[in-house]
């Protein structure tokens, strides 16, 4: 596996992540680290297998690295330690099968979607002068913006903006798509239109690299993801291998908080927690209607009765024993 | 929330399915696990080079460059200068008394290109081509468009390579905005025939249009070293303004320490005072050793600001 090695002390394969498997990984790291001059460590020993095929979420509130991760498997950035591979390839050979999102959008205002798409094709070497203007339609027609092709960049709308990257990322055929944080600043119709687009690709057999630092997308969107804190590596996985790990509560509303709370005692469920009018409980292989059937019995008013499942923000929390800051 | 809300969703997918091109999570996880899959672009074979490449980025980077309203302004502002002063001659030349440059200028159609040169190659040149060069990287850069154009990959040696071609293109370009014009305005507003040197002596027009293309070879070279000062600026920054106003800076600290007597050892060493060697054509015989020294320092300018934009750009991080 050749890949850049940038410091002789971090042995390649040295400590192979969990599952990772050569060959089968789009992208795999080892120890890769960046320091920012001035002393920020953006990325801290990041060992990631990013297996081919996935839709691989990676998760991780603002700041948490997720981009400074994405430049280095780019190279636009140098690891400070630590290495990668992306496709097992050169880098230089492995980025034309590469379509990439960075940090969201940047076009030349002053050209066209259309020429603008033109300019990216050729700048790289590996992309046919001759098929470009095919290829350039296809992949405005795969986005919807067909219709604005002509249009100056400077005046499309956000949502437009994001989809001309993702048009620029998809002017080849690609064996892996990189998309830093695709739906920010997107509506809730544009949102959607991105994540189905997204799984149109992964249908494709293309593996798709998506960032976001907003839990419930990457619960819908992906079939792995790997949950970044400050630029260290939480955990990764499959997102049901990662759900794994946490138990499934009931949660009970009820004006009768304390003799619930005594009654799911009673019926041995561990771990019960009162606040207020809601009294939780690890579900610990109960049937829920059980459950109630014992509050009824016992006679509490039952207002409400959920299974709550365990989602990666609790895997957050879990792991890390913090909140995972959805911030702007 | 969501159990609910991701059933509900996926159902709705799986009714739609195809027409709006959705697939549901439940099968590209399966595909994710299924192993062996269809390969969106055929692996093992690296895809290869197209042999012209190179000249289709540079295409695209000609045609950005060319088609950009604030150079083309710029262009068209250096080539109305040699009209006004080509009028302004011939206002002053008709009136009677007047002898020395003007009379040999006005004497003859060719004699504007040089005087020309000689106003604007000082700064009114070097500032366009700074604006231009120094925009190359840092324009890039601050657009956000850099970081794009290496993901292509463009490979930075390469692009690097394109922008500074680029740059003596337009170097030349910029050149000939002005000599165009000049020769033009000379031989509308000035008698064609023979022209007499500022030594006295006297060539053929043919000669002397062969003088103006050798001049203008010259310059453009002076412009092109030049050019490269600014793309290593340009490495520097991701704001354009900043590389442009360095490189202008550099050329008027230049002028200014020029003008200062003591410092007069130093002033073989200094870009500018070699631009204005493009008067060598017109001494008889032309004086080779005076533009051959002027090209060979811009050759040197070249490797060093050429090397340094090199050793800034091939390792620097791309943050923008
Ligand atoms: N060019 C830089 N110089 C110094 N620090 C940086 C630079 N770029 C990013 N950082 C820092 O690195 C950390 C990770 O940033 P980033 O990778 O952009 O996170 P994310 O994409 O997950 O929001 C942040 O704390 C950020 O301030
Ligand atoms: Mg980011």
């Amino acid at each position: 596996m050749t890949a850049v090695t940038q410091e002789a002390g971090a042995p390649f394969g040295a400590a192979p992540p969990p599952g990772a498997d050569p060959g089968e990984s789009a992208i795999v790291t080892h120890g890769l680290t960046k320091r920012f001059r001035g002393g920020q460590v953006a990325v801290d020993a990041l060992d990631l297998a990013v297996p081919r095929g996935s839709v691989f979420g990676f998760l991780g509130p603002n700041g948490s690295g997720k981009t400074t991760t994405i430049r280095m498997l780019l190279g636009l950035v140098a690891p400070t330690a630590g290495d990668y591979s992306v496709l097992d390839l050169p880098l230089a050979q492995a980025l034309p099968r590469v379509g990439a999102v960075v940090e969201g959008p940047a076009f030349y205002p002053y050209l066209s979607g259309e020429a603008n798409l033109r300019r990216f094709d050729a700048a790289d070497p590996t992309a046919r002068g001759g098929t470009a203007a095919r290829r350039i339609a296809e992949a405005l027609e795969r986005v919807g913006l067909s219709a604005a092709a002509g249009k100056r960049y400077r005046n499309y709308s956000l949502g437009m903006r994001q989809r001309l990257a993702i048009a620029a990322a998809l002017l080849g055929p690609r064996e892996l798509l990189i998309l830093d944080e695709p739906t920010n600043g997107l509506d809730p119709q544009g949102t959607r239109e991105v994540r189905s687009l997204v799984k149109e690709i992964a249908a494709d057999g293309t593996t798709v690299f998506v960032s976001s630092h907003l839990l419930a997308e990457v619960e819908q969107m992906c079939t792995h993801a790997a949950i970044m804190r400050t630029g260290r590596l939480v955990a990764q996985g499959t997102i049901a291998s990662l759900r794994s790990g946490l138990v499934v509560r009931v949660r009970v509303e009820t004006p009768d908080a304390a003799d619930a709370a005594r009654v799911l005692g009673t019926l041995g469920l561990p771990d019960v927690r009162r606040s207020g009018a809601e009294v939780t409980a690890e579900l610990d292989g109960r049937v829920p209607e059980q459950i109630n059937a014992a509050l009824v019995g016992e006679g509490v008013a039952v207002r409400g009765l959920a299974v709550v499942r365990p989602s990666l923000e609790d895997v957050f929390v879990g792991l890390t024993g913090e909140g995972f800051d959805v911030g702007g | 929330m969501s159990a609910a809300e991701t059933a509900a969703e996926t159902a709705a997918e799986t009714a739609t399915r195809r027409t709006p091109g959705l697939v549901p999570v439940g099968e590209t996880l399966r595909s994710a696990e299924r192993g062996p899959r269809q390969p969106a672009a055929d692996p093992g074979t690296p895809p290869a080079r197209m042999p012209w490449s190179f000249w289709r980025l540079l295409g695209s980077e000609l045609g950005l460059t060319f088609r950009r309203p604030r150079n083309l302004l710029m262009l068209a502002a250096l080539g109305v200068v040699p009209i006004v002063i080509g009028v302004a001659l011939r206002v002053v030349a008709a009136e009677d008394g007047m002898g020395g440059i003007i009379e040999d200028v006005a004497g003859n159609s060719l004699m504007l290109t040089f005087v020309s040169f000689s106003f604007l190659v000082l700064l009114f040149m070097p500032v366009v081509v700074s604006v231009v060069a120094g925009d190359s990287i840092a324009g890039e850069a601050g657009a956000g468009t850099l970081r794009y154009l290496l993901a292509a990959p463009s490979g930075r040696t390469r692009l690097l390579a394109v922008k500074y071609v680029n740059a003596v293109v337009f170097a030349y370009a910029v050149t000939a905005a002005v000599a165009l014009p000049a020769l033009a305005t000379g031989l509308v507003l000035f008698p064609a025939g023979d022209v007499t040197l500022l030594s006295g002596t006297t060539i053929s027009m043919g000669d002397g249009l062969l003088r103006i293309v050798i001049a203008v070879g010259y310059v453009g070279a002076g412009m092109a070293a030049l050019a490269a000062v600014a793309l290593a600026m340009s490495t520097f920054t991701e704001v354009s303004i900043g590389a442009i106003a360095a490189t202008i800076v550099l050329i008027i600290v230049c002028q200014v320490l020029r003008a200062i007597p003591e410092l007069g050892s130093i002033t073989p060493y200094l870009l500018p005072t070699r631009f204005t060697n493009f008067d060598a054509v017109l001494r008889s015989p032309i004086d080779t050793a005076a533009m051959g020294e002027g090209l060979l320092a811009f050759g040197a300018y070249i490797l060093l600001f050429g090397s340094i934009a090199w050793a800034r750009f091939s390792g620097k991080d791309i943050t923008s």
